[in-house]
């Protein structure tokens, strides 16, 4: 990352120490440039801003459009509320929620490494055929696999059990092409060779060498999944019927469809979709390194 | 490549690459490619039942029969026009502003660059379904202080009527700031050297931006523009929070919520089977075709430049 930052920094301060000599046209003054970015960020910001403080409403002021105001603050009533609602089966889709997406993407950013630096590392024949497979696998559309999925699942009679959810979130080829390629840029031959020398045997070498010095790439693929998994919705909608399963979205789905008939279930929505949100927010915030490191692999060269 | 992968790979040692591909390839098998072959297998078959129902079903072999039905429904045409109409509306309107944005940061004027790109990725951290609630709940009458505010200024436009625009603003919010990180590390990674040169040249910053910079990134921008194909023929979410909330975009408005009906109100398994079959063969047909047009083309620009 650092390399990524300092031929930056360094062109901005050779465009400033330019800027005074080329003539801008007004549209390019810093007032515009930073004005434009704030408008932009306004935009995003705006609906996180109405979700933080409508959590707090209770249902007349939320159905009134007074969720902007900062009278009436009904946050505590409203956790209270999410927290007793149908015996308490919030906590339990949070719970289902954080073991689908934390063992589910642990283990898959685990599988994803072992097959990216099986791929990087060793010569085999046919391995350039069998990474194409996966390749060919990154194309397809996971929720145009949702329902063959569910067909399989029932012939099998997974249908409704926490493995109709939990397995398929094992298998995520791009990470397998994310893991090659972060294995080709932070696992240098020679120490493995090294290793090999020393008489470690190969999978030795992978775990207290290979493993060890390709984490980051392990994190990246770890909190990608962890989203992808948090925010599936579809996969969970098609495999489950028994309420008890279900991960938040799915849940927060489920009242979303009682609010038409049942105005109170309005605020519940909105304060559990602000505690389903949260987690994310906060490992992104934390994590800006390994996502930012992560676009980059995946997608630029 | 080749020198790379002699000089790291031992002689005689298959067992271990064999098994650290093992459990990926496994699970691989058992939940994409037997799951694909399941639904085209399924796809051949239709369900007759008999009579009132007392003699079961029976499971007849229909060749491509399912495919011409799905083809044949007008619905589930009409599914595929929303996708064509929504990509004409969204790809431009989403690429424009991640673009624009990722250009604006990469230019010498920006201040708090790290601030802005954490705001405008935020979004991306919310689940689809949430991010789709938010919106509807911003939409509706009533609830929407948005609304709220255009109504006491004598306007009234009807947000939920219109489920396009509706669920175009939601993906542009969705992923505009995700794609504008990818941009701007390209913009970022671009050799400090060619934008001197256009300096020393005379360019303007817009000139640089607009001749030098968007050229230089284009793979980003194709590699871009082929993901948000593919994941916009899979559209399901947002439409289907917008449909139980206002009724504006009908169940069977995207090809994926046509396959959903068709299996789980309809419980017509080989039509739903052979719906999801034709989506994942466009999009793969799709993605096929882009990527040997991009790669064609940076083959050519590296023979050029070399």
């Amino acid at each position: 990352m650092t390399a990524l930052a300092t031929p930056g920094q360094r062109r901005r301060a050779a465009a400033r120490a330019n800027g005074g000599a080329t003539r801008r046209p007004w549209t390019l003054s810093a007032a515009a440039v930073n004005g434009s970015l704030l408008l932009v960020t306004a935009y995003t910001l705006l609906p996180l801003v109405w979700l933080v403080t409508a959590a707090a409403k209770n249902t007349p002021d939320l159905l009134g459009g007074n969720a902007l105001g900062l009278s009436n603050f009904h946050l505590g009533q409203n956790l209270h509320d999410l927290a007793t609602a149908d015996g308490g089966i919030y906590f339990r889709w949070y719970l289902n929620s954080l073991l689908y997406a934390g063992i589910g993407a642990a283990l898959c950013a685990f599988l994803c490494v072992c097959a990216g630096y099986a791929f990087e590392v060793y010569a085999f024949r046919g391995k350039e055929k069998l990474f194409g497979l996966v390749l060919l696998g990154v194309l397809v559309p996971t929720t145009a696999l949702a329902l063959p999925m569910y067909l399989v699942a029932s012939e099998v009679g997974l249908v409704n059990t926490f493995w109709a959810v939990f397995l398929p979130s094992l298998v995520n080829p791009f990470g397998v092409y994310l893991a090659r390629v972060f294995c080709a840029g932070y696992v240098p031959g020679e120490v493995l060779e090294a290793a090999r020398m020393d008489g470690a045997g190969e999978l030795r070498t992978f775990w207290s060498i290979g493993l060890r010095m390709v984490t980051p790439g392990f994190v990246t693929i770890f909190l990608f999944q962890f989203t992808a998994i948090w925010n599936n919705f579809f996969l969970p909608l098609v495999m489950l019927s028994d309420s008890k399963l279900y991960p938040v979205s799915l849940g927060l789905y489920a009242w979303n469809t009682q609010t038409r008939s049942e105005p109170t279930f309005y605020p519940m929505v909105v304060t559990g979709s602000l505690l389903a949100v949260l987690p994310l927010v906060v490992a992104f915030v934390a994590l800006q390194r390994h996502w930012k490191a992560g676009l980059t692999a995946g997608s630029v060269k | 490549m080749s020198e790379h992968l002699t000089r790291r790979s031992p002689r005689g040692r298959i067992g271990a690459p064999a098994l650290l591909l093992a459990p990926f390839f496994l699970l691989f098998t058992a939940a994409m490619l037997v799951p694909i072959g399941y639904a085209v297998y399924l796809s051949l078959f239709t369900e007759h039942r008999s009579g009132l129902g007392f003699g079961g079903s029976q499971t007849v072999f229909t060749g491509l029969g399912n495919y011409s039905r799905a083809l044949g429904d007008a619905a589930y045409r009409a599914g595929f026009v929303t996708i064509g109409e929504y990509c004409l509306l969204y790809i431009p309107v989403m690429l424009g502003l991640s673009l624009l944005v990722a250009l604006l940061l990469d230019s010498a004027l920006a201040r708090a660059r790290r601030f802005f790109q954490l705001a405008l990725f935020l979004p991306h951290a919310v689940p689809g379904i949430i991010a789709a609630l938010v919106w509807t709940y911003l939409y509706s009458p009533g609830i929407s202080p948005v609304l709220g505010a255009l109504n006491s200024g004598g306007l009234h436009p009807d947000l939920l009527g219109h489920p396009l625009p509706a669920v175009v603003n939601m993906a542009v919010w969705e992923w505009t700031g995700y794609n504008m990180v990818i941009f701007y590390a390209a913009l970022q990674a671009i050799p400090r050297e060619v934008l001197e040169a256009a300096v020393v040249d005379g360019a303007s910053p817009l000139r640089t931006a607009l001749d030098i910079k968007l050229p230089l990134i284009r793979a980003s921008i194709t590699m871009v523009g082929l993901f948000t194909v593919i994941g916009s023929l899979q559209l399901f979410t947002e439409p289907m929070i917008l449909h139980g909330n206002a009724s504006a975009a009908v169940s069977t408005w995207t090809p994926n919520m046509y396959a959903y009906t068709a299996a789980f109100d309809r419980n017509d398994y080989g039509l739903a089977a052979a719906s999801s079959v034709l989506l994942a063969l466009v999009a793969a047909a799709l993605s096929f075709i882009v990527t040997r047009a991009t790669r064609g083309r940076s083959e050519r620009r590296t023979e050029a430049t070399a």
